[in-house]
């Protein structure tokens, strides 16, 4: 009986055994991804806590947690928070910076290209405790490296600037990821082209515009996609500011550590995270279409 | 045909795969599998986060030493441990760790604890193997790990909390009643009698006891006698009421560099704030948090409290905001005290004992005998103070207790019952002194120790505790975040306001008082 399914496909495998292929992936999927999900669907709808009377017997409580989400000031202020750090450190930040360093690098000599490379890649490389803890004695007020090199003894950066310390923190670990996709998309572009356009008389921004953007503007749109979704979701800056000072640093998955571990709101932490997840999928379909809309024009 | 039979065989290693990676998964007890649960162990794992921690009382705080905890009961195991060879295998944990936080206590379960129960339990021919898991890491958290291990079935046999949460955790069911859990017999040790029922009260609930208290603490105010004399203050001060402690204040603004006064505030310093501060606080304008079944709302008292805060932090600026919001405040105002730069700190018996102390405190100044003095708490003026008195404090004490899912269940209570014996205790303190949770213990130790004999003799007759209920805990982080309003800038009205209405939320408005 397998015969007859083997015609169907290229790989000459049939039905059942492609089947037997996908199936520990889609196990793996099932069993770390949508039950996951489903669990945190369920665990949103009950007033579960990590301790107390509710951690014996949960109660199902509805759409409430998702009512007091709305009505409370944190989670509002803590959804903001993660729109400015995202826009902050991943649209502009990473993306910028990543971009002019790509840029730069194009011209100058491999050994040089090597190093630069090397240092940025190794804020990417580093584990997020190792470097958070780096950034925290860098910024600290009491011998902190930054206050030394400003100037500015007993300067509290974490406290008076928290969001624009997690912004630059982020946007200096993150820059890496950008920094190889736009080398890799700017070697894409044809040379002849580039010389054409110069023939022509284009200047560098011209030149940009027309001849080296059109060549990348699918690039750009994945690496935004994936760096405003990893940021989104990037718990690092817990590490450095832990959400303070009073909630001022606290973006969305410190906020939801801070309630479902810290306070024991384990029901009302599932909700947010669903809120999270939701928004991550809107962000991925946004991406999606427009990518879609871009094939469709070439 | 045997194509056929591959396929399915790949498909099923790959099925057996996955189950055996699913399995270890639902060990680790990080629950639900959402994103926040898989953070969890990066968080725990690190240090230098909230500096809070509260008043798990055998001594808490200091720099926490990175990467010592394991979030998620990964490394737990004594719960599953089946005795074998005729092997008995316990772990004990608390939140101390050898050269760091509570070094004491965890230099003594390793050096002094595991060695000797051995010895003992060879010499009737039981085979032990005792293991200490050890965290230095803010007791918040430390209290995270705990309740997730338990929930999952696992956690070590014998392990420390704050008195405080025996509440939640016995309405969980993460810990049971030691009649529950060891059976009537625990009645007839003997050690049970030397601890009077003031101190067992912090480890019971509903009338039952969950496990045994080592000790408790009492609040004072420290003050630097060398910044006082210098400010032209009192070398023996007596503040009595809450106007002469913002006179001193006052004065010491004179000194260049110094921080007159640090009265904890703010969600990072967790409980801290909450038992140094605003409790002691509303103590002295005769309020306690919780009365008569209700919790104590926005009312004139708790906007007295709050106001006080606002005068320190804001009207008066005696005090340094940024500490209070820092994720390290806490440990920073110590290092300040130490270094001469604060010149009035409330905090309990446990800053004497292991954060000034001059041998091993995590702050140690050399002088302190000489330099730190120390004195009661007034209330908001003479009289003003609960049961009409004009001076006040907040006690606690950390607890021992059992895990119920423990296959020793015996063993862990002859374990636990050794650790506070008499000879435990003093192997325990050395030449140092504390307030153990065992009279016969105390008589010999506090005379050495003049502060320790000061809380005992004067503290302790007038303090109160926290009620034992399962809500304290929230009640306590909403009230901490009143005065992380207040230092930022919020009016007085506003976060009296805001505690209001998240305290209705949380306990319901017909149990929560105002006016």
């Amino acid at each position: 009986m397998p015969r007859t399914a083997v015609a169907t496909d290229a790989a000459g495998l049939g039905r059942a055994r492609a089947g037997g292929f996908v199936a520990p992936a889609l196990v793996l999927v099932g069993l770390f991804l949508v039950f996951p999900a489903l669990w945190t669907i369920y665990l949103g709808l009950t007033d579960y806590r990590l301790t107390g009377l509710a951690a014996a017997a949960p109660k199902m409580v509805g759409l409430q947690n998702f009512r007091d989400a709305l009505a409370d000031r944190f989670f509002l202020n803590s959804l903001w928070l993660t729109l400015i750090y995202v826009a902050g450190s991943a649209i502009i930040g990473q993306t910028v910076l990543g971009f002019a360093l790509a840029w730069m690098m194009q011209k100058v000599r491999p050994s040089v290209r090597g190093v630069v490379e090397t240092v940025v890649l190794l804020a990417w490389l580093l584990p997020g405790s190792v470097v958070s803890f780096l950034w925290w004695a860098m910024l600290n007020r009491r011998d902190g490296t930054l206050n030394a090199l400003l100037d500015t003894p007993g300067y509290n950066w974490l406290i008076q600037h928290p969001m624009l310390s997690i912004i630059v923190f982020n946007t200096w670990r993150g820059t890496a990821f950008s920094m190889m996709l736009f080398s890799a998309a700017l070697q894409a572009v044809p040379p002849s082209q580039l010389e054409s356009a110069r023939m022509a008389g284009a200047n560098g921004a011209q030149q940009f515009r027309d001849v080296v953007f059109p060549h990348i503007r699918g690039h750009v749109l994945t690496n935004t996609l994936l760096i405003s979704l990893w940021t989104f979701n990037d718990f690092s800056p817990y590490l450095l500011t832990a959400g303070g000072p009073n909630h001022k640093s606290e973006i969305l998955p410190a906020f939801i550590y801070n309630r479902a571990i810290g306070t024991g709101e384990l029901g009302y932490g599932a909700a947010i995270s669903l809120i999270m997840l939701v928004i991550n999928l809107i962000i991925a379909l946004l991406y999606l279409t427009l990518l879609r809309t871009r094939k469709v024009k070439t | 045909m045997r194509r056929y039979a591959r396929s399915t065989a790949i498909l099923a290693a790959g099925t057996a795969l996955a189950l055996t990676l699913a399995g270890c998964g639902s060990d680790s007890g990080s629950g639900g599998g959402t994103s926040a649960g898989a953070d969890t162990s990066a968080a725990a794992a690190t240090s230098h986060t909230a500096a809070a921690d509260g008043t798990t009382s055998s001594g808490d705080t200091s720099e926490a030493a990175p990467g010592t905890s394991t979030a998620g009961g990964s490394e737990s195991s004594a719960g599953t441990s089946a005795p074998s060879g005729g092997t008995v295998t316990l772990t004990i944990s608390t939140n101390g760790i050898s050269g760091g936080k509570n070094a004491q206590e965890a230099d003594w379960i390793t050096n002094w604890v595991i060695p000797e129960f051995t010895k003992a339990e060879a010499a009737k021919g039981v085979t032990v193997q005792v293991s200490y898991q050890s965290s230095g890491v803010d007791d918040e958290k430390y209290k995270a790990k705990l309740a997730l291990d338990l929930k999952a079935g696992s956690g070590p046999d014998v392990f420390s909390i704050d008195g405080i949460w025996v509440g939640e955790f016995a309405q969980a069911g993460y810990i049971k009643p030691l009649e529950d859990v060891v059976g009537a017999d625990y009645q007839s040790w003997d050690g049970l009698k030397q601890i009077n029922e003031a101190v067992q009260g912090n480890a019971t609930f509903d009338g039952k006891l969950y496990g045994l208290p080592t000790g408790t603490d009492g609040r004072v105010l420290y003050y630097n006698k060398k910044l006082f004399q210098q400010a032209g203050l009192p070398a023996d001060w007596h503040p009595a009421s809450w106007d002469d402690i913002f006179a001193a204040a006052d004065k010491l603004k004179s000194i260049d560099g110094v921080t007159p006064l640090q009265m904890n505030a703010g969600t990072a310093m967790g409980e801290a704030t909450t038992m140094q501060g605003i409790l002691p606080l509303l103590a002295g304008t005769g309020a306690q948090i919780y009365t008569d079944g209700k919790w104590l709302g926005n009312t004139q008292q708790l906007r007295d409290v709050l106001s006080f805060y606002d005068k320190a932090y804001n009207t008066d600026q005696v005090g340094d905001p940024d500490l209070q919001l820092d994720a390290k405040g806490r440990d920073e105002s110590f290092a300040e005290f130490a270094a001469g730069k604060i010149g009035i700190l409330a905090e309990s018996d446990y800053f004497w004992r292991s954060v000034v102390n001059p041998k091993d405190g995590v702050a140690p100044m050399k002088d302190r005998n000489d330099t730190v003095g120390y004195t009661l708490i007034p209330a908001q003026k003479a009289g003003a103070g609960i049961r009409g008195q004009d001076f006040v404090s907040m006690s606690g004490g950390a607890v021992y207790t059992l895990n119920p899912n423990s296959k020793n269940a015996k063993a862990s209570w002859d374990l636990m019952t050794f650790m506070l014996s008499p000879e435990a205790i003093e192997a325990r303190l050395g030449d140092q002194a504390q307030i153990t949770s065992r009279d016969d213990v105390n008589k010999t130790v506090l005379a050495n120790d003049p502060m320790l004999t000061f809380v005992a003799t004067k503290v302790l007759p007038l303090t109160a505790y926290r009620p034992g209920l399962a809500e304290y805990p929230e009640v306590s982080m909403l009230l901490q975040q009143a005065t992380a309003d207040v230092v930022s800038g919020t009016s007085v009205d506003d976060a009296a306001a805001s505690y209001q209405e998240a305290l209705e939320k949380l306990v319901g408005a017909d149990k929560v008082t105002s006016g």
